[in-house]
């Protein structure tokens, strides 16, 4: 387990590394990248589990040109190139789901396999209702009820964590809100672009996902021509906080087991 | 000294407001009766010239999707008045420009705002509350780089004659910028940024501009005074800084007599007590800075929005320096004392009119200040007077 400093047009990338195996790239959500997450060991157990913080989250750094989750997905091609990885299998969480899915509209033959956990990126719905809720609008509880399948449980006390943290948690914030403000979570072209990536892709969320809904992960998945859904109980959007085990197990069985 | 008469043109008639989770952004605007909101804007117009006929100029400024400033799109008011006034001078401030897709349109705006008032423009441009941010449906990361990129913009755009020129930055693209009309006033209208932090006055007295703060009392004022000056040195604009180039806008109520100036302050305080607005809308991502977010979460208070908690009452409002109210005597000794902590300044906006403050008793704020206290501020501060004399000559050195 190592987490190293590598450098991409220009910045300073912070990517974590654990276990062998076959090359698995973990993008991370809004909320950024904690190696204490339970999702790590069972994943590293088999596989070798590369986490990069995208630019402007964790310790990368944000250069001031970048804006957008398409410059990320430039980014990561360019990272996947230094780590000598012609393929590796993706799993990709909420806007990580988004980045994965530029790279997979840009070259489909980088991505083995690829698993969307509660992911944005797209538009599928009507224009008069946002596909995503805006939860930046609405009071923080409501956020978590949307958020998660058991909000109380999941309830952070701001005031234990070390400024460091906090640090962390708002610059996560502000980079996600620089990235996904407008048009809101999704880049208009990206489904007109995704009927060529044809890659088996497993699209999955938690039955109490409030941001991500089941027709949206039906309508994502459709624009993929090998793909399919899954549905994981006792879950909110954060999959890899509520059911790490689960998200896990299901991950593994897809990467290795599916035809 | 100059002073400004300054209205929001507010719209006071709402219901009970614990019947709503907030005045700004997301009122339902079924609750705005235009017929009720013609005759306001009426009154406010009148307002305005009455203080013109006294002496004071004129100053407004911009909000969207609220009660409170039923303003939102400033440069048509002023187009209004600069038909309507003959003589004051046009303070608009300010322009969002952080919140506004064309720069250039916004300087056509004002150079036609100048044209038609035969130069009495005052452009003021601003960066904006956070519950902006959602009525423009503007990046609340980058906000600055975006309103100083956009103000060169507009000055550019302002004083270049010779044709078409081009602008390929970094947020705004143009291929031909060549407007009609430019402004009258060479080599273009007086300039006005707000701004509530040290390190946003530092670059606003860099540049030279009129550096303007609301409400911000007695120590943050000083603070941002002193990193105006200290910028303006830093910058090579000399020694002294005179003191028109420093604004305070404070809520102000002057009264004939004590118990007529009381009753018009606990008025005047519905700018405070009615701004009802939840931390979602207050505080968007990225408006305020990591470390400022870490310090909220530690308990210090938000700025923006701290000015409804303390100083809800007209005696801690006076207290704070946010409020002078009183009879003439009293208000001017209020005044002396905040701009002698402060360093001293040039311009005095007035907020004058809030709420159901109903007209007569604002015309009678107005006429009483103008009449009673105006006078006196001109004759203890000209404007050749200079801020900051109590630092010392090497300030800049430091």
């Amino acid at each position: 387990m190592k987490t190293t400093t590598i450098k991409i047009a220009g910045i300073d990338l912070e990517v974590f590394e654990a276990g062998e195996g076959p090359p698995l790239l973990w993008l991370h959500g809004g909320q950024g990248f904690n190696p204490k997450e339970e999702f790590v060991p069972p994943l590293a157990a088999r596989r070798r589990l590369i986490v990069p913080s995208h630019p402007g989250f964790g310790r990368s750094g944000l250069p001031e040109w970048l804006d957008s989750v398409d410059d990320i997905a430039h980014i990561y091609l360019e990272l996947m190139d230094r780590l000598e990885l012609d393929a590796a299998d993706f799993v990709g969480c909420s806007i990580g789901g988004w980045i994965a899915a530029e790279m997979a509209a840009k070259s489909p033959e980088r991505i083995r396999r690829l698993v969307m956990v509660g992911p944005v990126g797209v538009k599928v719905g009507s224009a008069d209702k946002l596909d995503i809720p805006d939860i930046f609008a609405m009071p923080q509880d409501d956020a978590s009820k949307l958020l998660y399948h058991d909000p109380a449980k999941m309830k952070v006390d701001l005031a234990k964590l070390t400024d460091d943290e906090l640090s962390t948690m708002f610059r996560n914030r502000e980079t996600l809100a620089l990235l996904v403000w407008e048009p809101w979570m999704h880049n208009p072209k990206l489904k007109r672009r995704l009927h060529r990536a044809a890659m088996p892709a497993l699209f999955v969320r938690g039955e109490s996902d409030g941001l991500v809904s089941a027709d949206y992960l039906a309508a994502y998945a459709k624009l993929l021509p090998n793909s399919r859904t899954l549905t994981i109980t006792a879950a909110g959007h954060v999959l890899h906080l509520e059911q790490p085990q689960a998200l896990a197990n299901a991950v593994l069985e897809f990467l290795e087991k599916a035809p | 000294m100059r002073a400004w008469h300054f209205s929001e043109t507010a719209y006071p008639y709402l219901p009970p407001a614990d019947s709503y989770p907030s005045i700004r952004v997301s009122l339902p605007n079924r609750i705005y009766d235009p017929q009720k909101g013609a005759a306001l804007y009426d009154r406010y117009i009148d307002e305005w010239l009455i203080a013109e006929d006294e002496g004071v100029e004129i100053m407004l400024n911009e909000h969207h999707q609220t009660a409170t400033c039923v303003d939102p799109a400033a440069p048509l008011m002023l187009a209004a008045l600069a038909r309507l006034s003959k003589k004051a001078r046009l303070l608009i401030l300010g322009n969002p420009i952080a919140n506004r897709r064309q720069p250039v349109r916004v300087a056509e705006e004002m150079a036609m705002i100048d044209v038609l008032s035969h130069g009495r423009l005052e452009a003021g441009f601003v960066r904006g509350v956070p519950y902006e941010i959602l009525p423009a449906n503007s990046n609340p990361v980058r906000m600055n780089e975006r309103h100083w990129e956009a103000l060169d913009l507009i000055v550019k755009t302002w004083t270049h004659r010779d044709g078409p020129f081009s602008h390929e930055g970094r947020f705004f693209h143009h291929r031909a910028i060549n407007i009609w009309p430019r402004p009258i006033q060479q080599p273009h209208p007086p300039i006005w940024v707000s701004t509530t932090s040290p390190g946003g006055a530092a670059q606003v007295g860099a540049k030279g501009y009129v550096q303007a703060t609301f409400l911000t009392g007695f120590d943050t004022t000083k603070r941002i005074y002193e990193a105006y000056r200290r910028g303006w040195r830093e910058a090579g604009r000399g020694q002294d800084v005179p003191i028109d180039r420093l604004a305070y806008a404070a809520l102000i109520y002057v009264g004939e007599n004590e118990a007529r100036a009381r009753a018009g302050a606990e008025k005047l305080l519905w700018y405070v007590t009615s701004n009802k607005v939840p931390p979602h809308f207050a505080n968007p991502p990225g408006y305020l800075p990591v470390a400022a977010n870490v310090q909220l979460v530690r308990g210090a208070q938000n700025v923006v929005s701290a000015y409804g908690t303390k100083q809800g009452t007209v005696d801690g409002a006076i207290e704070a320096g946010t409020m002078f109210a009183g009879t003439p005597d009293q208000v001017l000794k209020q005044i002396q004392k905040h701009w002698n902590h402060v360093g001293g300044y040039g311009q005095l906006l007035i907020m004058g009119q809030a709420g159901f403050l109903e007209h007569d008793d604002t015309v009678h704020g107005i006429r009483t200040f103008a009449r009673e206290v105006y006078p006196q501020l001109k004759a203890l501060y000209p404007d050749t007077t200079i801020s900051g004399f109590t630092e010392p000559a090497n300030a800049a050195a430091s």
